[in-house]
């Protein structure tokens, strides 16, 4: 086991090596950098551009290295010191922004995960077992929406019915009164109050994937000769049910880890920019308009990588629960 | 593949060649039941699906309105109307009361009159059931050119005065009428679908056919890349790229990149699924034969190998569509996609950012939203359906 858990170590550090490659080189692509466009919005409003000044910052910054040293530099900072980069806009650097706001990314992601294991697992063998009963079509039918609905039309359509109908502002995660204080009990309820439309949002699609990969496993299971051993030998039909094939149907579930999470991930970000949650989404969204790089950058390549320990916990977890996998 | 591929070269294969083989012997087409092609097999299994078929209808009828729309819209997308903002949508009546009580047949919208909302202190206008707008058929309307080439005048449906408000799904912000922008927006959003998935089809069937068919360290490279670009999460990565297009572009070159950049991601599962496909066809008789029999190696990826396995490429296409159309949706909607003055159905869902602008007037959410799931769905029921079709063998 150690021994697979160090081979796919070991198998991360190329991806991540290529994750970050396609990171930088996404935010090097808008034509010129944070500079001209600093020098145009400045030469707009009629201030003076100093030309030393100007010199001085393409130096700090190294704008005029060739693309593989901008990298390079990048890439060292990182790895030696944990140093990201700066910030052109905060004009402060980079990883004092970003840890707070992956924070919330991964605890939303988290929890949002485990609201589609929640709801996938029970509806998921309802509907095996009673499969084409009225129960089963209704949720199919919701899955598919689930499937069909894009997160932000979802988030749109949300904001729109607890606006008009419950009288409530959604967005954010904290009512304006409780988000500069410190936590506190009723601060807590306040977040629980704001979190469950974005959770929902977000596990929507995640959920009716998993009901469908859950109900088509265990169909396939639930015909199987063991099974009707098993009945055979009168076990009760909720042991006979939940002992074994639903055991072996879960597979999925851990394994959905791995393509459920860059899932999530992405369903954060564009959710969190319509309701304004302050996660990595908003952030990046403004960096990448406002081609602050660096920042931009870090974001990518740390969401990339949240989603690469997402596949390798998967991994890790089937290789646990199923020892043919490791020795392959 | 047809029976007789897997007869090998020398047995005599019957003549009833209907399918991707090649055959010396093809005099005269004879086509018995006993050896039906494989097309025409896929085509009878996917008949049989009938959710499969009506999505196919949807999806056929949603093409047919974007290749029409100058004709189907009654009012040009970039109309606007200042005097009726934010008015909401008419319902269409066959009768009209006349003053004597009886009933006439006349096909016809309301009008709307206007009221002061006095809560927020400014206009707004409601259907008001006095005002008789009558329509019809085939009226001339404001002059368009089909597909930028017939100089028309005729819609299929308005207000036979051209001057009279009919607004079926209500008008936006500065009086646009929201059911002929919907119209003109099918086509962009649904094209920017089949563009980016022709696009990820040829990147696809390349790269996957390479990986596949040679082996080795290309395949463990091309399998590297494939990882990577599918382990990042999409949207932060298209949110990236679509920040990248300079603003002083024109709308087709934007129209262009942004299609790029969906099928950008789109391509990964395509390549996944022809590479399995080549790997388990390279070990075929039939492949084997045609190598024997001194084919190039082209000729066995195009004319041996790629043809067996197009029906699948088909239904994991038809798949790709809807994550390509919802793409360029969301990019656009949040205004580093399509940009007006292209009308798509994300850049109709811009003018829904605003939640208090959603409650004075949803319809422009509703019929946007509506249209993006309907094709949306209506893709995923129509490729399930193709793969489920797909190979006409498995039983």
């Amino acid at each position: 086991m150690l021994g697979y858990i160090f081979r796919r170590v070991l198998y991360m550090v190329p991806t991540l090596f290529g994750m970050s490659l396609i990171s930088f080189m996404i935010i090097q692509l808008p034509p010129g950098d944070y500079l001209t466009s600093m020098i145009a919005t400045m030469s707009d409003s009629g201030q003076a551009v100093d030309p030393a000044q100007i010199e001085r910052l393409k130096q700090i910054y190294g704008f005029d290295d060739p693309f593989y040293l901008q990298y390079l530099k990048w890439m060292w900072g990182i790895l030696s010191r944990g140093d990201f980069g700066w910030s052109f806009e905060w004009n402060q650097p980079v990883s004092g922004l970003i840890w707070a706001r992956m924070g919330s990314t991964l605890v939303i992601s988290l929890l949002s995960l485990l609201f589609v294991w929640i709801v996938a697992l029970p509806i998921g063998i309802y509907s095996a077992v009673r499969r084409h009963s009225a129960g089963d079509h209704v949720f199919t039918f919701f899955g598919f929406i689930g499937l069909a609905v894009p997160n932000f039309i979802l988030a749109l359509a949300l904001m729109y019915v607890a606006y008009k109908y419950l009288g409530l502002s959604v967005g954010g995660l904290n009512s304006p009164e409780y988000a500069e204080a410190p936590w506190s009990f009723a601060k807590v309820i306040d977040f629980l109050a704001h979190l469950w439309i974005p959770i929902i949002i977000i596990g929507a699609s995640g959920t009716a994937a998993l009901i469908r990969i859950l109900r088509a496993n265990l169909t396939d299971e639930l015909h199987k000769p063991y099974v009707v051993t098993a009945r055979a030998k009168g076990l009760p039909e909720y042991k006979v049910i939940l002992k074994y094939p639903v055991r072996i149907a879960l597979n999925p579930f851990v394994s959905a880890i791995g393509w459920v999470l860059p899932h999530l991930v992405s369903g954060v970000t564009i959710t969190a920019i319509v309701l304004n949650l302050p996660t990595a989404g908003p952030l990046l969204f403004r960096a990448l308009v406002s081609q602050d790089m660096y920042l931009a950058g870090s974001f990518i390549l740390l969401l990339s990588a949240l989603t690469l320990v997402g596949m390798l916990l998967s991994d890790l977890l089937l290789a646990l629960l199923d020892p043919r996998i490791r020795f392959n | 593949m047809s029976i007789h591929e897997t007869l090998g070269p020398h047995s005599k294969p019957p003549l009833t060649v209907d399918g991707p083989s090649i055959s010396p012997l093809k005099q005269g087409k004879t086509v018995s039941t006993a050896a039906i092609g494989p097309w025409r097999l896929v085509a009878g299994k996917l008949v049989r699906q009938k959710v499969a078929m009506v999505a196919g209808a949807i999806i056929l009828f949603l093409y047919l309105v974007g290749l029409f729309a100058e004709f189907l819209a009654p009012a040009l997308p970039a109309t606007s109307k200042p005097q009726y903002t934010y008015a909401p949508p008419q319902g269409i009546s066959l009768f009209v009361t006349k003053p004597d009580g009886s009933t006439e047949f006349n096909l016809h919208v309301k009008g709307y009159k206007v009221e002061i909302d006095k809560a927020a202190l400014r206009r707004t206008f409601v259907v008001d059931d006095n005002k008789v707008v009558p329509i019809g058929f085939f009226v001339k309307g404001p002059a368009y050119q089909l597909w930028g080439l017939i100089p028309m005048d005729r819609h299929l449906i308005g207000p036979i005065s051209p001057s009279d408000p009919m607004y079926l799904l209500g008008t936006d912000r500065l009086g646009r009428d929201v059911f002929s922008r919907l119209v003109y927006g099918t086509r962009v959003s649904m094209s920017v679908g089949l563009v980016g998935v022709a696009m990820s089809l040829i990147l696809g069937v390349v790269f996957g056919s390479i990986s596949g068919f040679y082996g080795g360290w290309v395949d463990t490279l091309i399998q590297r890349i494939i990882e990577v670009i599918s382990a990042m999460p999409t949207i932060p990565l298209w949110l990236g790229l679509a920040a990248a297009i300079p603003l002083t572009w024109s709308p087709v070159s934007v129209y262009f990149v942004i299609t790029i950049i969906v099928s950008f991601l789109g391509w990964t599962s395509l390549a996944r699924e022809v590479r399995g496909r080549f790997l388990a066809l390279r070990s075929e008789d039939f492949v084997t034969a045609a190598k024997l029999d001194g084919s190039s190696e082209a000729r066995l990826i195009f004319r041996h190998i790629l043809p067996s396995l197009t029906s699948h490429i088909l239904a994991v296409v038809t798949l790709a569509v809807p994550t390509m159309i919802v793409a360029e949706t969301s990019l656009s909607f949040l205004g580093i996609g399509l940009k007006p003055p292209v009308v798509s159905w994300g850049v109709l869902l811009q003018d829904a950012q605003n939640i208090r602008t959603v409650a004075t007037a949803p319809w422009l959410l509703i019929w946007p939203s509506l249209a993006v799931v309907v094709a949306v769905l209506s893709f995923n029921f129509f490729g399930d359906g193709l793969r489920d079709a797909a190979d006409p063998y498995d039983n």
